[in-house]
């Protein structure tokens, strides 16, 4: 008998998150995380995946990781290159985009997420980026998935600022708001994946990660956690999904490090 | 018609203190060399426009320029905060700035407004966001034909678009390719366009939908090359990612941040001088 391949916990958060996304689902990436796993799933179970990413490009095969939004890899790899306005207006607006694939600082028990500050909006303790494309992928997306390192710190009560819509404040409010997606059907962490209940939309623990306590969630969570009556287990990442994004990882590290300036 | 001239020449006819000005570029073809000029020439009270202000705009931001800030998303890619922005925004340093936030489906649609000289741009987003709440820019409209809610924001007319593209031809037609972001938009939408170019060729050899801004639509066309360093230009040189890791360190503080302007942008008197000092700069701290 073989031995479990030991993995990290970011590792087993990107392989989970990887595994949500569907062979040919057309996927609206954000920069980071939700790159690596969507990456990671078109490198495995998901070849034909389509990924979107806003600077432009539709059908991008990045052989290594962006670092940023509009790398060139992801101009080169793509079945086409469209402008800004119109990856957002003809493409995201107009329905094309079954999953929206996004981070973010902090997140609240209805999956409502804040990217843009912590404390006061006008005088922010921290000043974070901002909404970038989220507010439009998380109305117009026909589904949201979100990937995050799970601490009290991002799961908090109160959002310091609602930058974009997840399931407001619970039941049908998307519905009576107008938003045309379904919102977030999924929340991956580096300890579990939570999914909203289906009546009240809060989100409740479904899959615990290998060796994680339901008490390690509850720590981390500044929220009074709910978890499903049965919980299942994630099971560990293979051979195949870890190998795979280590060399990913690793030929990003060296392409990265190893720019020539013109 | 785009007059062909020399960045100097056209950041010094073209932008005024007081202006609004957008530089576009999505990660891509970022004209840092124009950007450099208007430091250079110490432009002031620029309000400024850019979906993604990232390290370019932290210059400007740091150095002074500006006293509003329009934009949808603010971070060094793959890095981080932008800390001249930060320091600005938290602390009011070097000067108050005013910010003006959106989404990127918005703000890219409020310039292809402002290209339609239309009054405003409609998108089916915000509802429920506190963005609206703490911008009287994002409003809320009914569709006059089905009534749905959506949020409408005003065009982007800016005084000057600014932009860098791979090439120009002689008389000024513009081809660019590759991650195209809102430039062709911002450019439509402007009153004085500056574009400066990796080269100024004979003939474009572009094919029939290639991105073509006629000479006509533009101010002034500037040959720099190199003129989208440390972003990239497709074809011609890739992002120099390093550069972008090391802003993260020159522009935490104030004092290595104002260092780092003095002698690469204030004291050099061109992109090409600030490329020679900049590789001077990085040779010397690779051999500490």
């Amino acid at each position: 008998m073989s031995a479990q391949p030991a993995y990290t916990t970011n590792e087993i958060m990107t392989v989970a998150a990887a595994r949500l996304l569907k062979n040919g689902a057309v996927c609206f990436v954000g920069i980071g995380l939700p790159s690596t796993a969507a990456n990671l799933a078109r490198l495995t179970h998901a070849p034909d995946i389509v990924l979107i990413y806003e600077s432009g490009p539709i059908g991008a095969k990045p052989p290594v990781l962006p670092l940023s939004i509009g790398d060139g890899n992801l101009a080169e790899t793509a079945d086409t290159v469209v402008s800004t306005p119109e990856i957002f207006r003809y493409w995201l607006q107009g329905g094309r985009v079954d999953v929206g694939f996004l981070g973010a600082a902090q997140i609240d028990r209805f999956a409502n997420i804040n990217t843009t500050v912590i404390g006061d909006y006008s005088k922010p303790s921290t000043r974070l980026p901002g909404a970038g494309g989220a507010p439009e992928i998380a109305s117009c997306a026909h589904e949201v998935v979100l990937v995050l390192k799970q601490t009290t710190r991002a799961f908090v009560k109160t959002l310091d600022f609602v930058t974009s819509v997840g399931h407001l404040d619970g039941g049908d409010a998307r519905k009576r708001l107008g938003l045309p997606g379904k919102g977030p059907v999924a929340v991956v962490t580096d300890l579990c994946i939570m999914e909203p209940d289906e009546i009240t939309k809060e989100l409740t623990v479904m899959q615990l990660h290998p060796g994680v306590s339901r008490e390690q969630v509850t720590k981390a969570t500044a929220w009074e956690v709910k978890f499903a009556g049965i919980l299942q287990e994630t099971p560990v990442p293979t051979r195949t999904e870890l190998e795979t994004l280590r060399d990913l990882e690793r030929r990003t590290q060296i392409a990265h490090g190893n720019i020539v300036v013109a | 018609m785009a007059e062909i001239t020399s960045l100097r020449e056209a950041i010094a006819a073209l932008v005024r203190d007081g202006d609004i000005v957008a530089m576009e570029g999505f990660t891509h073809l970022i004209p840092f060399a124009a950007g450099h000029e208007v430091i250079r020439q110490g432009r002031k009270q620029l309000i400024l426009v850019r979906m993604t202000p990232d390290v370019i705009y932290d210059q400007l931001i740091g150095a002074g320029c500006a006293k509003k800030l329009i934009f949808s998303w603010g971070g060094n890619p793959g890095v981080g905060s932008l800390h001249r922005l930060r320091d600005a925004v938290e602390r009011d340093w070097p000067a108050p700035l005013e910010i003006q936030e959106h989404g990127h489906g918005d703000l890219s649609n409020a310039y292809v407004a402002g290209a339609a000289k239309l009054p405003f741009a409609v998108i089916r987003a915000y509802a429920g966001s506190d963005l609206p709440k703490h911008n009287d820019k994002i409003k809320f409209i009914q569709c006059p034909f089905t009534g749905e809610n959506l949020a409408a924001v005003p065009a982007i007319n800016p005084d000057v678009t600014i932009i860098h593209a791979q090439k120009a031809d002689r008389k000024g037609n513009v081809l660019l390719w590759g991650i195209l972001g809102v430039q062709k938009e911002a450019v439509l939408a402007a009153k004085k366009v500056i574009v400066t170019v990796e080269e100024i060729v004979d003939d474009l050899k572009a094919w029939p939908n290639a991105c073509i801004l006629p000479g006509w639509t533009v101010s002034a066309v500037c040959c720099v090359h190199g003129g989208a360093f440390p972003s990239y230009a497709h074809g011609y040189y890739e992002r120099d990612n390093r550069f972008y890791q090391a802003w993260d360190a020159i522009s935490r503080e104030r004092d290595s941040f104002q260092n780092w302007i003095k002698t690469h942008i204030l004291d050099t008197e061109d992109f090409a001088a600030f490329r020679r000092v900049l590789a001077e700069s990085s040779a010397a701290g690779v051999q500490r």
